[in-house]
């Protein structure tokens, strides 16, 4: 398949990808910020709301000129902003809510405006919505000589002018975001940032829509840099992240609108690049929702197990160990007794056991596991923060006698040697613990 | 251009149609105005909840992620060798995916640090995409007719039939009736959810239930409204009725009538003007009378909140200028008397009392004359009246036990204490009055109002 597509992409098909990867990264690069600001939903009732300035423009002009276009569509976009705002604070109207009544409204106003206007001018609602990106390299403008695409001009101009701002006021839109008002303090407008930022996301937007649709620029603002922000903690990371991302959603998008639908059974039919361009964004911030190196899904399930394993492995050296202590026999099957005395499921419990192996801690002998040396020594170090801690809780915390075990038991994985000395020095170097058992001592293990 | 377009189109008017249209003559009309009406009426008592809930947003991801559902529904019936337009098959297409959608937004604010905006722009903006990538395929591949299936984004309640009406009041009426029967859960889950989980109620299938509402109205609404309008008809009826009312019950009725009201007028006027998009007709409707609301509504309006504040200032006011005018013949125990005992105050000793203009302390005067609380004694001098003196002692007496309250109970200077109490004494109810006199008369039983704690500027001393 990949073979095929080779075979039929052509200059216009890379033309579309880089009219659509000028769109998506300008949206992107904006939208880091809505997304921390918790704004993710004004581009997309911004979005829906510049239609009626759309139309407004071509009724006014009569021409499908950009630059009134996009003069009327950022007015409206920064209206849409304000009025949400005064519905907001003069109706006492939930902020969610406000937004959904101004954008519903303008987009309502705006259908019936273009579908008045189709009759004049060449505009078609469906065209606004899913965007002609396929169409996008036909229209075509001279710049210094060089015969370049419209869209590839406005949006690279629009992508210019967002790269700019946010350039210049990288240190003030962060101060901002993160803290407005520090921001204030600090003598930058947070409100002026607020509005700055509302008429740049309108100005993408509408030089957006021409050429790639609404879809996409609802998805691109969002998508990306929230796919970003589950990758890192770092602004200026995240921010390269998500530009990367909305590249590359908008090459896989182009790919998959010429193959996926070959894959559903219908060979030969092309579908949508933009919104396969959506698809493809939503299918990188799944991947990055799951597999993300910190916050992801999975990273997150991984690090429980690993703790949950390293858990399992100390309460098997130490239950070796006890037994040693009391004189009884090596367990016949320590499995069993984990799972009786720790709730350590059958498989946890072999995969520990195997693991202490490994790692030389424990050694078969006479047909029964026993602890090696080394293994004696963790053991006793293990055992010596537990009865630390039950004489911690009892002498300083009062805590009952017949309830020391358990929450000592839950202390003992988390007490590092620091913490053990810190402990004993505290508690002057106890030689018993409150039930008259013997502390081991750190680095001599009581060889029993 | 736009103008004599206008002028084109409202000379082209058909009126006897229109006339045939606005009595319900017309059966089309009949069954397309009360499938839209009923729908109104059901958002509009489901959207109360949403909106108490503050999820109203999340209804727009839903309707957003009903599209995939409807182009899959049509892609699988027609593979089937079905006509793919059965809308009994489309419509459980789009519960399937608008609740896949749902999920989706629950699942991303849980498991990751998305917060619930973001996450509502992801599943809108990716399950759209979704759909529109469908509807790419469909169209291309020629599958049969899939005109129809556009009236789903932006809603064509023009060619509705009258089985698919029947559907929408069935399902309007099931919404609406779970509303009422499930009143009082659904009352404890938008206003205090946490102590309803104390007191034992399944909070978590409550919030199910009203999202599966959610689900159904937006599913039955989508022919009529179409999906990116649907979150409209669910926030804009609550939102007006909020104007109106502080009572639950009364909010939903009203919401649910206004709802009603824009389905059948929105309706109506896309009959008369078969072009326009029947859904934005709707949505533009529902937005003036959201407009009326704010403006004129009777509880939270922005005219009756001025209303309000302005009669508040006028009380402030006069209670200001009655205790000036008291605390002026206390203090100026020299002052010209009239012969019948009150003495009479110079405008001129009053202006300083307080930091209000000429004009200004003339009005107040002439207003308080004119409700009989003063008289004219002299030119450039006023008088209290009988009814004026009972009603001066009433409010000096307020302010200073207020005052006293003040100093003893919360320590505040005496030299402070005068504008703190400036700033409550007219918000006190005759309880908390006549739990203060309790208090504080006690020392002072023998006076009609007790001593100012602090010099009066009347005796020489700043305010």
């Amino acid at each position: 398949m990949s073979g095929l597509l080779a075979l039929s992409w052509q200059r216009m098909d890379t033309e579309i990808v880089v009219i659509a990867a000028l769109g998506a990264v300008a949206c992107a690069l904006l939208g880091n910020f809505l997304v921390l600001r918790r704004m993710s939903l004004l581009g997309d009732a911004i979005s829906h709301a510049v239609l009626p300035g759309l139309a407004a423009a071509f009724l006014l002009t009569g021409s499908r000129d950009s630059l009134p276009m996009l003069i009327g569509a950022a007015i409206v976009g920064v209206a849409t902003a304000v009025l949400s705002e005064w519905i907001h604070r003069a109706g006492k109207v939930d902020p969610g809510a406000a937004m959904g009544i101004v954008f519903a409204t303008l987009f309502a106003l705006g259908l019936i405006l273009i579908r008045r206007a189709a009759d004049h001018v060449d505009i078609d609602p469906d065209c606004v919505l899913y965007g002609a990106i396929e169409l996008a390299p036909l229209y075509r403008e001279q710049v210094l000589g060089v015969e370049l695409p419209r869209a590839a001009i406005v949006l690279g101009a629009v992508l210019l002018i967002d790269a700019a701002a946010v350039l210049l006021l990288y240190k003030e839109l962060k101060i901002s975001t993160f803290d407005p008002a520090l921001a204030t303090t600090q003598g930058i407008p947070a409100a002026a940032m607020h509005y700055l930022l509302t008429a740049l996301v309108a100005i993408t937007t509408v030089a957006a829509f021409e050429s790639v649709g609404s879809i996409l620029v609802i998805a691109m603002l969002i998508v990306p840099p929230a796919a970003a922000y589950l990758l890192t903690d770092r602004l200026g990371v995240m921010i390269v992240l998500s530009l990367v991302i909305a590249a590359l959603s908008a090459l896989g998008g182009h790919a998959g609108a010429l193959v996926v639908p070959g894959w559903l059974g219908f060979a030969g039919v092309s579908t949508y690049s933009a919104s396969m361009m959506a698809v493809c964004a939503g299918g990188l911030f799944a991947l990055a929702a799951l597999l993300g190196p910190r916050h992801g899904v999975l990273s997150k399930l991984a690090g429980r197990l690993a703790l949950a394993r390293g858990i399992a492995r100390e309460d098997a050296l130490l239950l070796l160990y006890r037994l040693e202590e009391a004189g009884a026999a090596p367990p016949a099957s320590p499995a069993a007794m984990l799972r009786a005395r720790h709730g350590i499921g059958p498989l946890a419990a072999h995969l520990a056991l195997v693991q202490l192996r490994m790692r030389g801690l424990v050694r078969p002998g006479e047909g029964r596991l026993r602890l090696t040396p080394s293994g004696r020594t963790a053991a006793a170090e293990l055992l010596r923060a537990h009865r630390l801690w039950e004489t911690y809780l009892d002498q300083h915390l009062d805590v009952p006698r017949d309830h020391l075990h358990r929450p000592a038991e839950r202390l003992e994985h988390v007490t590092d040697a620091g913490l053990r000395g810190r402990l004993a020095a505290d508690l002057g170097h106890p030689a018993q613990d409150p039930q008259g058992k013997p502390i081991p001592v750190s680095g001599r293990p009581d060889a029993p | 251009m736009f103008l004599a377009d206008a002028i084109n189109w409202a000379g082209a008017f058909d009126w006897s149609a229109a006339w045939a249209v606005l009595t319900l003559r017309d059966y089309n009309t009949r069954v397309v105005a009360l499938g839209a009406a009923c729908l109104g009426l059901a958002s509009g008592v489901v959207g109360t909840f949403v909106l108490l809930r503050k999820r109203s947003l999340l209804g727009d991801a839903l309707s957003h992620a009903t599209l995939p559902g409807i182009a899959a529904a049509f892609l699988l019936m027609s593979a089937a060798g079905a006509t793919g337009k059965s809308l009994p098959g489309l419509l459980l297409g789009a519960t399937l995916s608008g609740v896949l959608g749902v999920v989706c937004v629950l699942l991303i604010v849980h498991h990751t640090r998305i917060k619930q905006d973001a996450a509502i722009g992801i599943v809108l903006g990716v399950f759209f995409g979704v759909g529109m990538a469908l509807m790419g395929i469909i169209q291309n591949a020629g599958t049969g007719h899939a005109a129809g299936l556009s009236s789903f984004i932006y809603g064509r309640a023009a060619s509705m039939l009258a089985g698919e009406a029947l559907l929408i009041a069935i399902g309007s009426s099931a919404a609406a009736l779970a509303c009422a029967l499930l009143f009082k859960e659904l009352t404890l889950l938008c206003f205090d959810p946490g102590f309803g989980g104390a007191q034992g109620w399944p909070i978590v299938l409550l919030d199910s239930l009203l999202m599966a509402l959610v689900v159904g109205v937006t599913v039955i609404g989508l022919q009529a409204v179409g999906l990116i309008m649907m979150v409209a008809l669910l926030v804009i009826p609550p939102a007006a009725a909020r104007f109106w009312t502080e009572r639950l019950w009364a909010m939903v009725l009203i919401s649910g009538g206004c709802g009603a009201l824009s389905g059948l007028l929105g309706a109506m006027l896309s009959a008369l003007t078969p072009r326009l998009p029947s859904g934005a007709v709707i949505v533009l409707v529902a937005s003036g009378l959201f407009g009326l609301s704010m403006l004129l509504g009777g509880a939270r309006g922005i005219v009756a909140r001025a209303v309000g504040g302005w009669r508040v200032a006028r009380r402030i006011a006069r209670q200001h200028l009655l205790r000036a005018v008291y605390e002026f013949t206390e203090g100026a125990a020299g002052a010209p008397r009239a012969a019948r005992g009150a003495p009479r105050v110079p405008v001129a000793a009053l202006l300083p009392l307080r930091s209000w203009s000429d004009f200004h302390l003339r009005r107040e005067l002439e207003r308080a004359r004119r409700d009989g609380l003063v008289r004219r004694a002299a030119a450039g001098a006023y008088e209290l009246t009988g009814a004026g003196v009972v009603e001066a002692r009433r409010v000096t007496r307020n302010h200073r036990l207020w005052e006293l309250f003040l100093i003893r109970h919360a320590d505040i200077a005496p030299s402070h204490v005068d504008r703190d109490a400036d700033e409550v004494e007219h918000v006190l109810s005759q309880e908390m009055i006549a739990e203060l006199e309790g208090e504080l008369t006690a020392d002072h039983p023998e006076l009609a109002a007790p001593p100012s704690p602090h010099r009066l500027p009347a005796e020489g001393g700043g305010a």
